[in-house]
């Protein structure tokens, strides 16, 4: 592969949320802030961009990510997943979206994207996961409003309903 | 919080890579994972001239068993060695270590290497490196060497590589039936670099204590057995020698506390679980 200059800005091209995409972008430009400054999808938030917050969190090739410690360069192909495509259709919540709203899991919201995506993530891959998988996965995340208490009730409900219907 | 410039080689082949450090020496740093340089790019905290990626090289992705130890590849993520099958029985600290390494979502991308490379005197990788008694091996254009763990740590984020030269593999040796092993933390939170680490290994010939985040580098030190009664005195010794300083997380007294309390109880551990 060539050398990509600092100056120019280049080509980046992969799937987001099942669609091909393209923009363009300097080397140095966050995955993050390609998402949406190039793409226009801001759902994905973006806190502290050191990685420590978990509000940028997205899905890289099936593992949630922090997109604010990814070059858009560097996801070249990949297949890329955010808050944006859990809902099945505008005007529908996912099963753990729901659930969220159910119990009360977020007040201002800014962290809940991130968090949306490592959930489902983890209920998708372990639905067997137990309760303090769930609190490990939500230790990459900062949560400043619910404590949560709540966040951790709508995880297990959204498991239990999970699992249920697939049977 | 956005990176300076820089350019960025996406490098197809281990020659490529290595030509690009040979030819930018200093300028150049090695892009893997990315989890602990992008937050210094971030940051500022450095500022690179160039960018090598090398997660693109096919060889630096291996895996290897080889001569009694397991040699994980500069392009190897972490979570893929916290996949691998068994590895809590051909490699029980690794297997221990590796929860406390970040967080999952961390994880997915990081490499093992590349946590070597960064060299925080906090982390977990360096310090079982340390603790088991591994190697670095290092790659330049021209050579190859194969660093010990013990040599290879030199001070804060400050380590035995030249500007030249990349990790392409660290080796960790296997258990030898007949001994145990423990790893245990203090951080302010789960994934949260360690305020200290602690890793202990244990057999009938010896024990010894591995600390991470007190000491300007991960320290390793032979100890008395935890039944014997001269343990308390060498551990007060040992956490003396490290020259523990305060900082925001924790004053340098705590954490000598904290070496005599959890080097004891990691050291109980790991004879404990004696195979």
């Amino acid at each position: 592969m060539p050398r990509l200059s600092a100056l120019d800005r280049h080509l980046v091209s992969f799937t987001l949320n099942g669609v091909p995409v393209s923009g363009e972008a300097e080397p140095r430009l966050l995955l993050s802030d390609f998402l949406r400054h190039v793409l226009g999808s801001t759902g994905t938030h973006v806190g502290c961009e050191h990685g420590s917050c978990g509000a940028c969190t997205v899905e890289i090739d099936g593992r949630p990510s922090r997109a604010c410690l990814t070059l858009a360069v560097q996801v070249e192909g990949a297949d890329i997943r955010t808050v944006e495509g859990l809902a099945p259709a505008p005007d529908r919540l996912s099963l753990l979206q729901e659930c969220f709203r159910e119990h009360f899991a977020l007040q201002c919201g800014f962290c809940t994207a991130g968090i949306l995506v490592s959930l489902n993530a983890l209920l998708r891959d372990r639905p067997e996961a137990t309760e303090e998988e769930i609190r490990v996965t939500l230790s990459g995340h900062l949560c400043r409003c619910t404590g949560y208490v709540s966040i951790m009730a709508a995880a297990l409900a959204a498991q239990t309903r999970l699992g249920t219907d697939s049977k | 919080m956005k990176p300076a410039r820089f350019d960025y080689v996406a490098a197809a082949s281990r020659e490529e890579a290595l030509e690009t450090l040979h030819q930018e020496g200093a300028a150049a740093r090695v892009l893997a994972g990315g989890q602990s340089l992008l937050p210094m790019l971030n940051m500022r905290l450095a500022r690179p001239g160039v960018l090598v990626d090398i997660m693109g090289v096919a060889e630096w992705r291996q895996i290897k068993e080889e001569s009694g130890s397991l040699r994980i590849g500069a392009a190897v993520r972490q979570w893929q060695i916290e996949a691998l099958p068994q590895l809590a029985h051909f490699q029980p600290l690794l297997a221990a270590a590796l929860p406390w390494v970040g967080h999952p979502q961390t994880r997915s991308r990081g490499t093992v290497c590349g946590s070597i490379a960064h060299a925080d005197p906090s982390a977990e990788l360096p310090l079982v490196l340390v603790a088991l008694g591994g190697a670095v091996h290092l790659r330049s254009r021209r050579s190859s060497r194969a660093v010990p763990a013990g040599e290879f740590f030199t001070g804060m984020m400050a380590t035995a590589r030249n500007d030249d030269e990349l990790i392409e593999a660290v080796s960790l040796p296997k258990v030898p039936p007949g001994t145990g092993y423990a790893f245990r933390e203090v951080a302010r939170r789960h994934g949260d670099f360690a305020i200290i680490a602690c890793a202990a290994v244990v057999s009938n010939e010896g024990a010894r204590l591995a600390v991470g985040g007190v000491a300007d580098r991960p320290v390793v030190r032979a100890l008395p057995q935890p039944q014997a009664k001269e343990l308390d005195e060498a551990l007060d010794v040992f956490a003396w020698d490290m020259e523990a300083r305060d900082d925001l997380h924790a004053t340098a007294r705590y954490r000598r506390e904290l070496v005599r309390r959890l080097g004891r109880a990691t050291l109980e551990e790991a004879a404990r679980c004696r195979a």
